[in-house]
């Protein structure tokens, strides 16, 4: 019995070591960014402001212009989860449940784009938005976002639970095929479109690579973009990259801790896919 | 009258659901087959051409140079220190992920443990925060002078290190950013792994006289072979595509020392507007990630008959 609480101690205590590792980085960030000028710049370096102010975050709006920035983010990265949510529901729905030719044959051959690193379709997929003259804008970034082969696959995966006899009885009734997916389908498959909409609209906003190819001018910069670049020039004032980088985080944060159920059920399904 | 009677049997259900399947798969279909396919296909032919920044301006410029721009990278010695520091990152970090996710998910599926739900929260809050800020923040931490990993280590009597600044040290930086930023979602696979193990094999297990070590090896680690499969894949191909930490944190230097293919592919193609390079490095790196997925794919059958 005595050893059992030995182990027991022993795993708390590695619980909580780990804890704090995994949380002191976004704790000091966030202490970081009350510090009045300077502070975080000091041996031995300090974790909590002794005088808290808010001068960094009014600079980052007023001086550093980030509240474009997170409107930026803000439209991209719901126009992408909404958008997604109706093309990638339709398609997943129809390869589980609506027979028509060639459906399986179509369906592995898009499963083969999943080994695909995205980085080889970058350089062309530029020169191709340049041309439709979408680049440095907001749909250069939200076009590629819009169909997802993992999105599909997630939603396949759930839709195949359905059952044909719900669907057939619709059909019975004269139903089209359009009034079957609102009224039933879309319904049935709530929790996996909460799921997806999470997942995609953390991804899009924590993107950088994209929307740092195809947003040349600083007035369309999405929050990584702006931060990675004002780091460049403000790479001395620790107190407002701090700040700039809580303005950052903390939308993704606050929506993954209120809806985390979803999320993680997500994480959970995406390892089914290999 | 004929095309009535086709018309009629034509409208069975079957073509109703038939029609309708197609027309929702459509806009996604063409989405993916247009923004993704097409300029996969396209990358490989940009990769067998001289594309810079005069065919940018005018596309007329473009000439078919075959194989040179393979040839060229393989005698280019970034291209080498590319590669090799993005094997060293996914070699390194790779694994050390996979480890660090799996001790998690064994401490958080203790049975004794309590506060279960906030425990994991807090472990993988670090995966949703938004990779550019927190890489920028792990700048800051490791300031030689002010930073706090120094402050940690000289705690303890370790000579501060110039984590960034020093070409030993700025890799292992980036690695440790990456474990910490990363390990919790295959945590989570662990962990739904792990509850997945029948609870009468750690049962039987118990009555023939095995301990905790033992069971963890001949019970636990066997049944979760498909899990630690599917995270290996996945990390490595995740880790092969190494970008943003470099790109925030050490632009690659000091010295090429964090220099990945993916950077480098950056820099050739949006930087210096070498697109047919840039297709070249990536088309590697495309084949790279798919040997490599193969060759994980041929241990897993090895070692599960």
């Amino acid at each position: 019995m005595k050893r059992l609480r030995v182990t027991t101690v022993l795993l708390y205590a590695a619980l909580i070591i780990g804890a704090l590792l995994s949380i002191f980085p976004i704790l000091w960030m966030i202490s970081a960014s009350f510090m009045p000028t300077g502070m975080a710049n000091t041996f031995p370096p300090r974790l909590i402001p002794d005088h808290p102010t808010l001068q960094h975050y009014r600079d980052v709006f007023t001086r550093l212009n980030m509240g474009r920035y997170l409107l930026n983010s803000g439209i991209i990265a719901t126009v992408v989860t909404v958008l997604s949510l109706v093309v990638n529901s339709m398609a997943g729905y129809a390869f589980a449940k609506l027979r028509f030719r060639g459906r399986d044959p179509l369906f592995r051959a898009m499963s083969t784009g999943l080994v695909i690193p995205v980085q080889v379709a970058m350089l062309p997929l530029f020169l191709l938005l340049k041309s439709l003259g979408l680049i440095n804008s907001y749909w250069g970034v939200i076009v590629p976002g819009m169909a997802s082969i993992f999105g599909i696959f997630l939603i396949r995966q759930y839709a195949i639970s359905i059952p044909d006899d719900l669907l057939d009885a619709a059909r019975i009734d004269g139903a089209s095929e359009g009034r079957i997916y609102r009224s039933i389908v879309l319904p049935t498959i709530t929790p996996i479109l909460a799921t997806l909409a999470i997942w995609t609209f953390l991804s899009t906003w924590n993107d950088f690579m994209w929307p740092l190819i195809v947003l040349s001018d600083e007035r369309r910069y999405t929050l990584p973009v702006a931060l990675a670049s004002l780091v460049g020039e403000h790479v001395q004032d620790t107190e407002l990259m701090m700040a700039g980088s809580v303005l950052t985080v903390l939308p993704v944060v606050i929506v993954f801790l209120f809806l985390q159920r979803y999320y993680i059920q997500g994480v959970m399904a995406g390892s089914v896919k290999g | 009258m004929t095309a009535g009677v086709v018309q009629v049997a034509a409208k069975t259900p079957e073509w109703r659901a038939g029609r309708a399947g197609w027309l929702f798969v459509a806009p996604a279909l063409v989405l993916i087959a247009v923004f993704f396919f097409l300029p996969v296909a396209a990358s490989l032919l940009l990769s067998i051409t001289d594309f810079d920044l005069y065919s940018v301006a005018n596309p007329a410029n473009v000439r078919i140079v075959g194989g040179r721009n393979y040839v060229d990278l393989l005698h280019n010695p970034t291209f080498w220190l590319a590669l090799k520091n993005t094997f060293y990152f996914a070699l390194i970090g790779g694994p050390l992920t996979v480890a660090t996710s799996l001790g998690a998910a064994l401490l958080l599926n203790a049975k004794v443990v309590r506060f279960k739900t906030f425990f994991r929260t807090i472990y993988f809050l670090p995966f949703v925060t938004t990779l550019v800020a927190v890489a920028i923040v792990w700048r800051y931490l490791y300031h030689p002078q002010y930073g706090f990993f120094n402050y940690a280590l000289g705690a303890i009597g370790i000579h501060p290190i110039d984590w960034l600044g020093d070409p030993h040290w700025a890799m292992p930086a980036i690695i440790l950013l990456a474990v910490w930023k990363n390990f919790g979602y295959n945590m989570l696979i662990f962990i739904a792994g792990l509850q997945s193990v029948p609870v009468d094999l750690y049962e039987a297990a118990s009555l023939d006289g095995a301990g905790a070590v033992r069971q963890f090896w001949h019970v636990t680690l066997p049944n979760l072979a498909p899990t630690f499969f599917f995270v290996g894949v996945v990390t490595m191909i995740g880790y092969f595509q190494l970008f943003a930490e470099p790109y925030v944190m050490t632009t690659g230097g000091p010295l090429g020392a964090t220099k990945s293919l993916v950077l480098f592919m950056y820099e050739e193609g949006f930087r210096w507007w070498r697109l047919g390079v840039a297709a070249s490095i990536a088309f590697l790196l495309f084949l790279i990630i798919l040997g490599w997925t193969a060759i994980q794919l041929r241990l897993e059958r090895r070692l599960a008959r």
